[in-house]
């Protein structure tokens, strides 16, 4: 649920994005040889010509006069397309009960997404990237339909209005937009239109913006890419190295070849393909497969002792040879400040963590040559285009994309190397003649194929000052750099040796912008284990450790949590007004002070993608395990476009924050990742769930996004109850112990 | 090997394995996709579909022991049930990718328990998996497809 603003406000943005950032120096991986070009010309180059009719790439209208919004991003269940069609029924001012969304081609000319100059979706950036160039969209079709009318009827533009697809003037006269198409389609559009004050929509923030896909994903109707079904079509497993940079060696594919329905065995790059007439046999295939590997590259440590080592680079015990330490933030002279009894020290330790679609990972692929086509629930499409491209040797735009709903993402489908979607493309280039072949990773596939979220340890000393407060604060962050482990990624997307994805949500803290001596650090080394932006990224670890340090911080000086942090953004100044927004919201809604029956409360605030949330969840240890029962959001995100919508993802993303914080772990045993399935890697089940309550900030700032930043903060509120209840801070995720 | 299934009220003749699991026969023989796989194991409950009324995971059921009892699948439930309903009206899914194991397991539930408790619910429930978290508003749709109003609901 959501609450209606009461009053309208504006205050300063503290942070940027620095996930748009990398994304773009993505998308230049191919481009940096190509002086003067930008990244979408690069990623677009080979599109096909197309011909996007009178309205546009983003709108095209029936006969009827029913609008389309073509969604140039992946409806991957954030709720985009309720959202981003919005926006352009507003200024359009279309019937919205008939207004439908589709999936736009992959064109990075024309879709690319403009805080990442490419077209992908992620970040928490759909509505923010679309929020002016669909107003713009959908006002140029209104101002063609008002156009075609004056024409028609000969009376001035200025008088003519447009409601629910309805165009009249005050003579009476009055027409669908099906009945003007033909002759609105002949309007010039108009280089400049006038946009809606805010304070006149209709739709936007109103309740009447829902989902458009609701009764497809509740009939079975709704299309994945698990149910691509083309004549002719193979399905293709792969046996992936049980070791991550393990290679084959040799295999035996006799016994697979005698498995009835398998009809190709053949080696790829990541392990071997055995391709039959739908998953039984392929699996069955597969069984039977005898595969050789060489581990001599491949990691065979143990992840304890992989921690046991980034805790002792931490302490300066131990500084491998691929890194060096970088400074993410740095003011004043730290020398000296953190050997008296008035420092506080913790320690967090956070592990690797699967993405645990509900869909694993899949692709369906059709090549001819140098001829391709990809029909899947494409996220990153310009650089699964740009990867196809390498493979079938063409030009990235030339890839063909057809985007269908993903069954989850989180992060996961948009793969700094395109990895399933390569195998994909390489399967069915060995198969050829544009034989369309499905690639599905079983559950074991996609759980133990890495891209997780890295591995990471903090240490953190605080300097504590005579009014409580932090006088000096040193800050150690160990963890793995997936945009380091690409030398043409590391080349574009660090800056000063630092992977921002490493360390935000630390840097540019409000809570360092409130201490007067900072020394910030980030070590990454380097290993085979594959990693991964996931959902909310570097909020992850960095949200925990901020918020749970200002915790230990504010029981140390006896004052309240709180408190502690109003008085910090207090003296962050413009980087904590936001902040502390929320947090007054979400403590007036959720109460504050003791619990009954052993219940605690505990709050948190982090900002990410360039929103804000803060939340209050109540806790209480049962049978052994932390359980949640109710969690009070507050989000400032902007313009409210789809407020249910938000709702929801403050619900999901407490979820999914909450099953991490509880149950989520990969390990590795020798190398090799011991959860499998669902059975080992435990999630969050519906008699875990808390019941969540979402209050959205009212504000006049351009919308940003929400399907990530619910995410993290729970992973520090939870912590933060359960110390309240204990006293014992939190320094190991996940909470549960396997 | 030959095997006759009784689909929806509807006979079907398939080929197939005795061995192969249920599901895979309704997705990769009769093209029926409404019925998804998430884990292979059991443990997540997409896949759920009705044997005789009874919620059962396909991913785990040979197609060889099902003999004459009638399966319904989510396209069986005609996108009229009321828990359909009540789904869309509370928005519940997000990927959706769950959704129909969920109404599968939902819909037995109220066949067997028309008021259920929280309690039931997450007795019934706890199989089937969200990644995305709309367990708050499956168990709001369950309520109101069962004539009351969960009490907390929110959406």
């Amino acid at each position: 649920m959501y609450i209606a603003p009461e009053k309208t406000q504006t205050t300063p943005r503290a942070s940027g994005a620095s996930r748009r950032e990398l994304i773009v120096g993505a998308a230049l991986v191919g481009g940096s040889l190509l002086v003067g070009c930008s990244p979408a010309d690069i990623m677009g180059s080979g599109a096909p010509k197309t011909d996007f009719g009178a309205f546009g790439p983003f709108i095209k209208i029936d006969a009827d006069g029913a609008v389309t919004v073509m969604n140039k991003h992946q409806e991957m269940g954030q709720g985009n397309h309720a959202g981003l069609s919005a926006i352009v029924a507003e200024e359009m001012d279309a019937d919205w009960s008939t207004v439908k969304v589709k999936q736009s081609a992959a064109n990075a000319k024309v879709y690319a997404n403009s805080l990442m100059g490419l077209q992908g979706t992620g970040g928490s950036t759909a509505i923010a990237n679309s929020w002016m160039q669909l107003r713009n969209a959908g006002a140029t079709a209104r101002a063609m339909f008002v156009q075609a009318a004056a024409n028609v009827w000969k009376v001035p533009a200025a008088e003519i209005t447009v409601k629910d697809g309805v165009v009249s003037h005050p003579s009476g006269k009055s027409a669908h937009f099906g009945d003007l198409l033909a002759e609105a389609a002949k309007v010039t559009p108009p280089t400049s239109v006038k946009l809606k004050d805010p304070k006149d929509f209709t739709l936007i923030g109103s309740d009447r913006v829902r989902r458009k896909d609701s009764l497809a994903k509740s009939t079975g109707q709704a299309q994945y890419t698990q149910d691509v079904y083309l004549p002719d079509m193979l399905t293709a497993v792969v046996a992936h190295a049980p070791r991550f940079g393990g290679k084959v060696t040799s295999f035996d594919a006799t016994a697979a070849l005698k498995v009835p329905g398998v009809v190709d065995v053949f080696a790829i790059a990541t392990g071997v393909a055995v391709v039959g007439n739908g998953v039984h046999a392929a699996r069955k295939g597969r069984d039977a497969l005898k595969v050789e590997w060489d581990n001599a590259k491949a990691e065979t440590r143990s992840s304890a002792e992989m921690l046991a080592d980034y805790q002792k680079i931490a302490r300066g015990e131990l500084t491998p040879s691929d890194d060096k330490w970088a400074s993410f933030t740095a003011k004043g002279d730290a020398a000296g400040q953190f050997d008296g009894s008035d420092v506080l020290h913790a320690t967090y330790d956070f592990p690797y963590l699967a993405h645990a679609t509900m869909e694993p990972m899949n692709c369906v692929a059709q090549v001819d040559g140098s001829k391709c086509k990809l029909t899947y629930g494409a996220q990153g499409h310009s650089l699964d285009q740009m990867a196809a491209a390498t493979v079938v040797l063409n030009l990235p735009g030339a890839i063909e994309i057809e985007t269908l709903f993903a069954g989850g993402s989180f992060g996961r489908r948009s793969s700094w190397d395109s990895d399933y979607v390569v195998e994909a493309v390489q399967i069915a280039k060995h198969v050829g003649k544009f034989r369309p072949v499905k690639l599905v990773w079983t559950r074991e596939d996609d759980m133990t194929a890495g891209h997780y979220r890295p591995m990471a340890h903090h240490a953190v000393a605080v300097k504590v000052g005579k009014d409580g407060y932090p006088a000096a604060w040193r800050h150690r962050v160990v963890i793995q750099s997936f945009a380091k482990a690409s030398p043409i990624m590391a080349s574009m997307m660090v800056k000063n040796n630092v992977d921002a994805t490493t360390v935000e949500g630390a840097s540019g803290s409000p809570y360092l912008a409130a201490t007067p001596i900072v020394d910030a650090q980030v070590f990454t080394p380097h290993n085979p284990v594959s990693t991964l932006w996931w959902r909310s990224v570097g909020a992850t670890h960095t949200a925990p450790v901020m918020e749970h340090t200002i915790d230990q911080l504010a029981a140390r000086a006896k004052i309240d949590p709180v408190d502690y942090r109003r008085e910090l953004y207090r003296r962050a100044g413009p980087a904590g007004a936001r902040h502390l927004a929320v947090l007054n919201l979400a403590v007036e809604k959720a109460g504050w002070g003791k619990l009954e029956d052993g219940w605690t409360r505990g709050v948190a605030v982090h900002e990410s993608f360039g929103t804000v949330v803060a939340n209050v969840c109540e806790a209480k240890i049962i049978d052994g395990e932390p359980r949640v029962r109710k969690v009070t959001v507050a989000v400032d995100c902007g313009i409210a476009i789809a407020r249910d919508q938000i709702a929801a993802q403050m619900e999901g993303g407490t979820c999914y924050g909450l099953s991490a914080a509880l149950f989520g772990q990969v390990t590795l045993d020798k190398g090799r990742p011991q959860q499998t399935n669902f059975d080992t890697y435990r999630v969050l089940r519906q008699n875990e769930a808390p019941q969540v309550e979402t209050w959205v900030l009212p504000s006049a700032n351009p919308p940003s996004g929400v399907g990530e930043p619910g995410t993290p903060v729970i992973m520090a509120s939870l912590p933060n109850a359960l110390f309240a209840a204990t006293g014992k801070p939190v320094s190991s995720f996940p909470l549960v112990k396997a | 090997m030959a095997i006759e299934l009784e689909i929806n009220g509807v006979k079907r003749q398939v080929a197939a394995e005795a061995d192969t699991p249920l599901l895979w026969v309704l997705r990769d023989e009769l093209h029926m996709t409404g019925t998804k796989y998430g884990c292979g194991i059991a443990q997540c409950g997409a896949c759920t579909v009705h044997l005789d009324g009874q919620p059962i995971r396909s991913c785990q059921t040979p197609v060889g022991t099902i003999g004459a009892a009638k399966i319904t699948t989510i396209e069986g439930l005609g996108g009229a049930h009321p828990l359909q309903t009540t789904w869309v009206k509370h928005d519940v899914p997000q990927c959706g990718y769950c959704q129909s194991g969920q109404i599968m397991s939902a819909a037995a539930l109220l066949a067997a328990t028309p008021k259920p408790t929280d309690a039931d619910i997450d007795a019934a429930m706890s199989g089937n998996l969200c990644r995305c978290g709309a367990y708050q508003r499956i168990r709001a749709a369950i309520k109101d497809a069962s004539g009351e109003l969960a009490v907390n609901a929110k959406a």
